[in-house]
């Protein structure tokens, strides 16, 4: 039976369907980059005891939470022209949205695992005579990092995931390749469309199983 | 905003609404069905199946919805399986959702305790007798919240069904914009429809999570 993988293999095609993964990594990357210290920082603000910032918070939180990411793009990169006339290029957008919503995750592990540290090790933290820097510094940092590196690194997976919806607003990515170089080959090999396509879903699993792996692992080692 | 508009689209999104919760119930139901099974392969450690399931669970977990979308729906018929888009988002989703359901499953199966097995065993108990009414009630429990959060989960990856052009939200707000170009209302609207079927179910599930929490099931 032809499965149509012999596509996959004329001319340059291999290397533009790992270009177009590359695409959505280079977007995935620099939104988490982003999303990191924004997060940590707005994770320490939710445990702030000032109600209007935490209830500020919990609403962007919970609005980005609530709403499909692919909505997220499309009110930003539709709603943007509209709103204040910007033409936001695709890439801008997703790498916008993805940070808003990589903030919005990575704010809320940082509030579980900061909040996860029990009272008494600030107490017996005060009772050795510990400054509050100090505590913060030798006491409360190095745990929360241990819970927070393997989740982070899940959300990692959890973006490169996400980026492939960039296609719905016309980046040009991995799908977006792979449309093309079936199309091109329609006449040649009809059956393209399953050999290129099962490619693109093991190039994914390719890039999302270490990573979520590395991610179990560390979970277990700090427990 | 133009409310003339809105009031002439909304029929437009309402049907929207009710083919995208359509398709999602029929693939969180697969969903479950998948996970359901899945996870009991792996508790019982069915021979063969088990490696089976593993890998199952891998390549669902660490793929995303829209690129399985696109090998189901465009790939697959090449071979000879040829769905239609409303088939194809409800397996996609079930396949994608069976996945996350058996962890949810596994991780409730799991936290029961060896000794009440032991117990229901010299109480003279079938196999079969203690999943019915020592593991499974407990393990439901356990594994409520998790099983909830993979609801709206799954509710919310319906958004990706218009890139196998199906007659979803996404894809209704996308034409209108193309059409009339009334991008505010649109979008608006295709807001206010998403809340109206994801808040409800997100408030029971952080109402289920905290009664649960409440009367302590399983801890």
């Amino acid at each position: 039976m032809d499965l149509g993988l012999e596509v996959l293999f004329k001319g340059r095609n291999l290397i533009r369907l790992l270009g177009g993964l590359g695409m959505a990594l280079k977007i995935s990357l620099i939104a988490v980059l982003i999303s990191i210290p924004l997060g940590i920082l707005m994770g320490s603000f939710m445990t702030v005891k000032n109600r209007v910032v935490t209830l500020i918070l919990r609403f962007y939180l919970e609005f980005i939470r609530i709403m499909p990411q692919l909505v997220l793009l499309f009110l930003v990169f539709f709603g943007t022209t509209r709103a204040f006339g910007l033409n936001v290029s695709g890439e801008a957008a997703s790498i916008f949205v993805f940070a808003l919503w990589g903030t919005a995750e990575m704010g809320d592990l940082v509030r579980g695992a900061l909040q996860g540290i029990a009272a008494h090790q600030y107490e017996s933290a005060y009772a050795l005579g510990m400054t509050k820097a100090q505590t913060y510094f030798y006491i409360v940092f190095p745990q929360t990092v241990r819970r927070l590196i393997p989740l982070s690194i899940n959300l990692i997976t959890r973006m490169i995931k996400t980026t492939s919806l960039i296609v719905m607003i016309g980046v040009v990515e991995v799908l977006k390749v792979a449309q093309q170089i079936i199309e091109a080959n329609r006449t040649a090999s009809p059956n393209a469309a399953f050999g290129v396509y099962l490619f693109v879903l093991l190039m994914y699993f390719a890039a999302c199983f270490p990573i979520s792996r590395l991610a179990g692992y560390l979970e277990k080692k700090w427990r | 905003m133009n409310p003339d508009f809105i009031y002439k689209v909304l029929p437009l999104y309402k049907d929207a609404a009710v083919l995208t919760l359509q398709v999602g119930f029929i693939g969180i139901f697969l969903s479950v069905l998948i996970g359901l099974v899945c996870s009991l392969i792996r508790y019982y450690k069915v021979p063969f199946l088990t490696g089976a399931v593993a890998v199952y669970i891998e390549i669902s977990r660490n793929t995303p919805l829209i690129i399985q979308l696109f090998f189901f729906y465009y790939g697959l018929p090449k071979i000879g399986f040829k769905m239609n888009a409303f088939v194809c988002g409800a397996v996609g989703l079930g396949f994608l959702g069976g996945s996350y359901m058996a962890e949810a499953f596994r991780s409730g199966l799991e936290a029961i305790a060896k000794v009440q097995i032991e117990s229901a065993c010299s109480l003279g108990l079938s196999g079969l007798q203690t999943m019915r009414y020592i593991i499974f009630p407990q393990a439901f429990a356990l594994s409520f919240p998790a099983f909830m959060a993979n609801v709206i989960f799954l509710l919310k990856e319906t958004s990706v069904f218009s890139a196998i052009s199906l007659m979803d939200l996404m894809f209704t707000a996308k034409d209108l914009i193309g059409i009339y170009s009334k991008t505010a209302e649109s979008l608006f609207l295709l807001v206010v429809f998403y809340l109206i079927i994801l808040l409800p179910v997100s408030l029971l599930g952080s109402y289920v999570e905290r009664r649960l929490g409440r009367h302590g099931f399983g801890s």
